[in-house]
């Protein structure tokens, strides 16, 4: 089925899901939701590790799963988006990473094998979400000794390691290294992804995709979009694409300019719009279908979806207008 | 939009190299071996001052730059990552690609790790053989980057246009089809060599350049050429109008072949149309060899255009201003031999007899150097270079003093005979000693290794010697001493001796040598003291007090000695082995090695060992002691270690390229089993057949409670347990072509030369079996095929298992080589053999066992007791009183 995904891409768009942290939300887990029955001694607060609620509050998720297979996504994230030893640390669950990964994307399997089974012709895939974590490896976190790091490439090739090793474990159709704002992190993930391919003779897809953290239109580690392609195009890769940070309106510039260097399908998760003053998103499903059609039009995506704010409603409109357009086709430069 | 099959790079924007791109100039001042004046600022860590230079760079329109930080005192591991991460934090630097520039592979990774774009690594090559290229490769990809190959080959580095050609088209076949790696990635650094050096083989360099360069960019597609341009023009240093035009010139016709990129220093480029007419043509018939006295012509003419710029060369040789004998003395204080036959000439013309010049200029200089020597001013590589020069200022005066017939015996200070006792083969420490008395005045007598006693004693006899001065590194030797100082009292030959060596030391020279003999003996372990002690020891006048002095010296060091050594206390032998280490191999289980059988490896090649050299002990051979590279860093010895540290290397690299030693090695992998305290080692997994038997030694010294007496057979299962394990053995050399190399430099009267052959040798064996040992960690045996560890964690032991050699404190017994010599047939198979005290010959040898078990450990033996000696002798199928021979060193 891995290779299918690169045949499926040639022929039509494919939809990824939507914000899993915004859904978390509606359900407004206390702290002893968070902790369940098995963490109820556990020495920290672990409210707000909305990872850790694979374990805790399966059905929750396995539901959010559900839901997105609903509304017409082609491909649903897991949720580990904090899930590596690094993440962890701040919930001191480093222990846990291993399982969490596992039953994650044991989790979302069950959902996408469901569809599966009914739907033979809309295959569904499970994308291991591997987020950037929270320290970056090529800046420093002390304005005062630029030259300090507080992670190195070998703790985030062992981190990251960890991580990739327990989603494939658990099923996973595909590694997807998401929302990078350091890309120096991003590489060795890519490392990692890379040796763990080799050593388990796998070749599960790897899609990577990062974040133009502002309106400079430059990565929080000051890379423009064309040397954040360029860092990151050594090993073969399934898409590379954009997301988060920004809504679809001012990611579309980006994604035009990282259509037009790159040999690779594209993707796209935008925001639905920018935060208002409460950290809400005010953009209607309808409004970023509209903004999403200027994707399609623009021929400058092969896969599209959400990231913060967005919800089924949106994954469904926009799933439905990506039904009626033809994919990017990979143009090799000349 | 990048054009299809660009070279496309990043910082944290792109730099895009196409076919249509013109030249891309690297910036060169960010690179220590390069600039004087980074390398200063990166030794006084002063970064923000090195930052601008890369800023002022990058400012001047480089579009990449280089940095470099391979220098024997920069620790180029943090300096490179912490320049890196500095870089990071000025997005107006780091706008631009980085080109990570070292020779070493370590400094290179971890490079990769803080560089968020697509950099260059410069350089890997084909040296280390084709799986270390393809690993190195492989990462490069993996951690995406560009790279810069060298042309350079198992054989060496690729020196005419057919071995360039071969070798780039070699490594392009490998990346392109066996790592994968993009062709436009590849980058060929084929060699720009110096031209117009006055050697015929160099002729051609710059031309060979230029066609190599035009067939890679014909027949390997995509692939770049670069280059360090500075290099070609290295004969002219100190003339920059003829540099700078060389540069240009040579760039020109680069170019036009095809070179793309390259490292120039944009202060050192003449533009090329500026270049004055007359001048370029010298040049470029330099450079296109166009005819055959072309060099001869441009450095003629090269005179007529020095002097526009500034010129160093009068302020380096202000010293040769001075009086003769300040020049003299200067010579022999700096070791420079440039200038002493001229010298000496002059004050042989000033003399009325040949000798005088020796008596008196050479001398005066050598107490110079003798006081300096004293004060700890000068450092032990210092002299030995000293007394090179006053061999060569001797041998020019010797046909002279010949001539005059003259019989008046140089005066010299005494007559001293050495010798490395029988059984024995390490000279180093000996031949040291030997040229520091040398400086001083005394006559030597060198009668080499492995000595017999009769000779030593007929010699001293016959040429009337005021000292004999034994050395030994093997613990057998220590023996010999003893039986060679009975043999001189049973004699009556009223000589001195001096005792020096590895092994020796004031106890065993106080307890067990000094008492056979009515003459005095005196332990001497440092060349410094050696001058004062002979002295003393043959001083007319106070002679015999020195010598009452040493007598009752060595007396109450022998009675405290033997005091306090009653204090510590010993168990029975059957005590011992009932505290044995216990290990629970069910939960340690050994692992069966992939290759079960021997071995013989006798294709390597040196360079491969290099990166295992533990330097720290090759400084100590030199008398300065303290751990490598921090001895860098010492206030007092820094400097000098620096210096001999760049003579090895220099030495170090001639070995390698004329391959003037031969690295072998053999080692086996076993079944075996422990059963008491023997390991029994089995023809085949049927265990019946024993091929043969290790004979251990256990402590035997009261441990405190909860600890263990260990014995070596410990580590290896024991056979009732019916647990599988196997143990290993080896020997490597690098030996073979020591003895005509060293003798090469004796002939050219390079006596430091010769130690250094020497010196090295060992520490090449030594890496060698650092080498080998990981080998069979990672694959041979495989017992850690994930082990990652890097020198210095080598160096300190943090892998798992041990490799401990017979005759070094675990296994003191050097019996055990004959075990492991007929077990590997390791004479036959590669030519090394024991002597009668079982000393390797060659002498860069090494030998031990491979223990794999985890919880193997290296420990000393200690004393032993009767009792144990007793079992032991019985074991071994060798008489008590031989057994007590062989291990009299361990013995209470």
């Amino acid at each position: 089925m891995n290779n299918s995904i690169f045949e499926i891409l040639k022929k039509r768009i494919l939809v990824l899901d939507g914000a899993m942290g915004t859904m978390i939300q509606k359900y407004k887990f206390s702290e002893s939701d968070y902790r369940g029955s098995r963490f109820i001694n556990h020495s920290c607060n672990v409210q707000g590790n909305n990872d850790l609620l694979s374990l805790t509050q399966p059905e929750a998720i396995y539901k959010i799963h559900e839901e997105y297979l609903d509304s017409g996504a082609d491909i649903i994230e897991t949720n580990t988006f904090s899930s590596t030893s690094i993440g962890m640390a701040d919930y001191k669950m480093e222990s846990l990473v291993k399982e969490i990964n596992y039953e994650s994307a044991r989790l979302a399997k069950k959902a996408t094998n469901k569809f599966n089974e009914k739907q033979l012709n809309k295959p569904r895939f499970v994308a291991g979400s591997i987020g950037p974590t929270n320290k970056t490896a090529s800046m420093s976190p002390d304005v005062n000794d630029p030259g300090f790091r507080a992670i190195t490439f070998d703790n985030l090739v062992e981190s990251y390691s960890e991580q990739i090793n327990a989603l494939i474990d658990g099923g996973v159709d595909i590694l997807l290294v998401e929302t990078i704002f350091d890309t120096l992190n991003a590489k060795a993930a890519l490392f990692a992804c890379d040796v763990i391919k080799e050593t388990r003779k796998s070749d599960i897809p790897v899609m990577v995709s990062g974040t133009i953290t502002d309106a400079s239109g430059r990565t929080l580690s000051g890379q423009t979009v064309e040397a954040f392609v360029t860092s990151l195009s050594h090993i073969p890769l399934l898409s590379i694409g954009l997301n988060c940070a920004l809504g679809a309106d001012l990611l579309l510039p980006y994604m035009k300019r990282l259509s037009k260097i790159t040999e690779n399908y594209t993707s796209a998760f935008p925001n639905a719009g920018l935060p208002n003053a409460f950290g809400e998103y005010d953009q209607t499903p309808n409004e970023m279908k509209s903004l999403i059609k200027e994707y399609f039009e623009a021929n400058c995506v092969n896969i599209i979806g959400g990231c913060c704010g967005t919800t089924p409603e949106f994954i469904k409109l926009i799933s439905e207008e990506a039904a009626k357009h033809e994919p990017r086709k990979i143009i090799q430069n000349v | 939009m990048f054009k299809k099959n660009s070279l496309v790079l990043s910082g944290l924007e792109t730099l895009e190299i196409s076919a249509n791109s013109t030249f891309v100039n690297i910036g060169e001042r960010t690179n220590v071996t390069g600039s004087k004046k980074f390398l200063k600022l990166i030794e006084k860590e002063d970064y923000s001052a090195a930052l601008e230079i890369a800023r002022d760079q990058v400012e001047g329109g480089a579009q990449i730059i280089d940095v470099n930080m391979d220098e024997g005192l920069i620790d180029g591991v943090k300096a490179m990552t912490k320049f890196l991460n500095l870089i990071a934090a000025e997005p107006d630097i780091s706008r631009v690609p980085v080109m990570i520039d070292s020779s070493k592979w370590e400094i290179i990774e971890e490079g990769l790790k803080v560089v968020q774009g697509k950099c260059v690594v410069n350089s890997i090559s084909l040296k280390e053989g084709e799986n270390e290229f393809i690993r190195q490769a492989k990462l490069i990809k993996r951690y995406g980057a560009a790279v810069i190959i060298m042309a350079f080959d198992e054989n060496g580095q690729a020196d005419n246009y057919e071995k360039r050609v071969e070798i780039c088209e070699r490594s392009y076949r490998i990346l392109v089809d066996k790592v994968h790696f993009k062709p436009q990635d590849i980058i060929f650094d084929p060699n720009i060599f110096p031209v117009a050096t006055g050697m015929d083989e160099h002729k051609k360099n710059a031309l060979d350049f230029f066609n190599a360069t035009k067939w890679i960019r014909t027949n390997l597609p995509l692939a770049s050429v670069s280059g360090g341009v500075s290099n070609v023009s290295f004969s002219f240093r100190g003339n920059n109008v003829v540099r700078e035009a060389m540069h240009s010139a040579f760039l020109f016709h680069a170019i036009n072949n095809g070179m793309n990129m390259g490292i120039v220093n944009p202060n050192l480029l003449e533009i090329y149309d500026e270049i004055p007419k007359d001048l370029l043509d010298h040049v470029e018939d330099v450079l296109l060899d166009r005819r055959d006295d072309a060099t001869e012509r441009l450095l003629e003419f090269a005179q007529s255009v020095a002097g526009d710029k500034k010129q160093k060369k009068s302020v380096t040789k202000e010293w040769r201003k001075l009086n003769l004998q300040e020049r003299i003395s200067h010579s022999l204080i700096n070791g420079i031999d440039e200038f002493i036959d001229f010298d000496v000439e002059e004050a042989r013309l000033t003399v009325n007899k040949p000798i005088m010049v020796i008596e008196g200029h050479l001398m005066n200089g050598m107490n110079i150097v003798g006081d300096l020597f004293g004060d700890g001013k000068m450092f032990l590589p210092q002299v030995v270079k000293s007394a090179r020069v006053m061999k060569k200022a001797v041998a020019y005066l010797l046909p002279f003093i010949e001539e005059e017939k003259s019989d008046d015996k140089s005066n010299s200070a005494g007559k001293i005979l050495m010798a490395t006792v029988k059984g024995d083969v390490h000279d180093i420490g000996k031949n040291i000693v030997g040229v520091v008395l040398a400086c001083n005045n005394f006559e030597i007598i060198d009668l080499g290794v492995m000595v017999p006693p009769e000779k030593i004693i007929k010699t001293a006899v016959d040429e009337n010697v005021d000292i004999i001065g034994l050395s030994g590194l093997i613990t057998p030797s220590l023996d010999e001493m003893v039986f060679l100082a009975k043999e001189l009292d049973r004699q009556n030959i009223n000589i001195p001796l001096l005792i020096g060596g590895a092994t020796t030391s004031k106890a065993h020279t106080a307890v067990k040598i000094h008492p056979e003999t009515k003459f005095p003996v005196v332990h001497v372990n440092d060349a410094s003291r050696a001058v004062g002690v002979a002295s003393n020891l043959i001083n007319k006048d106070s002679k015999e007090d020195y010598w009452r002095e040493i007598d009752l010296d060595y007396k109450n060091f022998r009675e405290k000695f033997l005091n306090k050594k009653t204090h510590k206390k010993y168990i029975d032998y059957k005590d011992s082995v009932k505290n044995k280490f216990k290990i629970d191999f069910n939960k340690h289980k050994p692992l069966k090695p992939n290759i079960v059988g021997v071995e013989v490896i006798d294709k390597i090649s040196l360079e491969k060992l290099v990166p295992f050299i533990d330097w720290s002990p090759f400084f100590s051979s030199w008398g300065l002691h303290g751990k490598y590279p921090d001895i860098f860093d010492y206030e007092k010895t820094g400097s000098q270690a620096k210096e001999l540290f760049n003579d090895a290397q220099s030495m170090l690299k001639n070995i390698l390229i004329e391959k003037s030693l031969t690295a072998k090695a053999i080692f086996g992998l076993f079944p075996a089993n422990s059963n008491g305290d023997d390991i029994e080692v089995y023809q085949d997994e049927s265990r019946k057949k024993i091929l043969a038997k290790f004979v251990t030694l256990r402590q035997q010294l009261q441990k405190r409670e909860d600890e263990p007496n260990y014995s070596i057979s410990d580590f290896i299962a024991p056979k009732e347990s019916k647990i599988k394990d196997y143990i290993g053995c080896f020997c490597v050399t690098t030996g073979f072509g020591v003895d005509e190399l060293s003798k090469k430099f004796e002939d050219k009267i390079d006596d430091y030369g010769s130690i250094m052959v020497k010196a090295l040798a060992d520490r090449l064996a030594e890496a060698f079996a650092e080498y080998l040992h990981r080998e069979i960690r990672l694959t041979k045996w495989g017992y850690s095929p994930n082990e990652n560890l890097d020198n210095s964690e080598l160096i300190s032991e943090s892998y798992q298992g041990i490799r401990p050699a017979p005759g070094y404190p675990a296994c003191p017994d050097h019996l055990e080589k004959d075990t492991i010599w007929s077990l590997l047939n390791v004479e036959k198979s590669i030519g090394v053999r024991l002597t009668e005290s079982r000393a390797m010959w060659p002498a860069s040898s090494v030998s031990g066992y491979y223990f794999s078990n985890e919880k193997s450990k290296y420990f000393g033996l200690g004393n032993i007791n009767e009792d144990q000696l007793k079992d032991y002798s019985r074991r071994r199928g060798i008489t008590f009183e031989k057994a007590k021979k062989w291990l009299s060193p361990n013995l209470n």
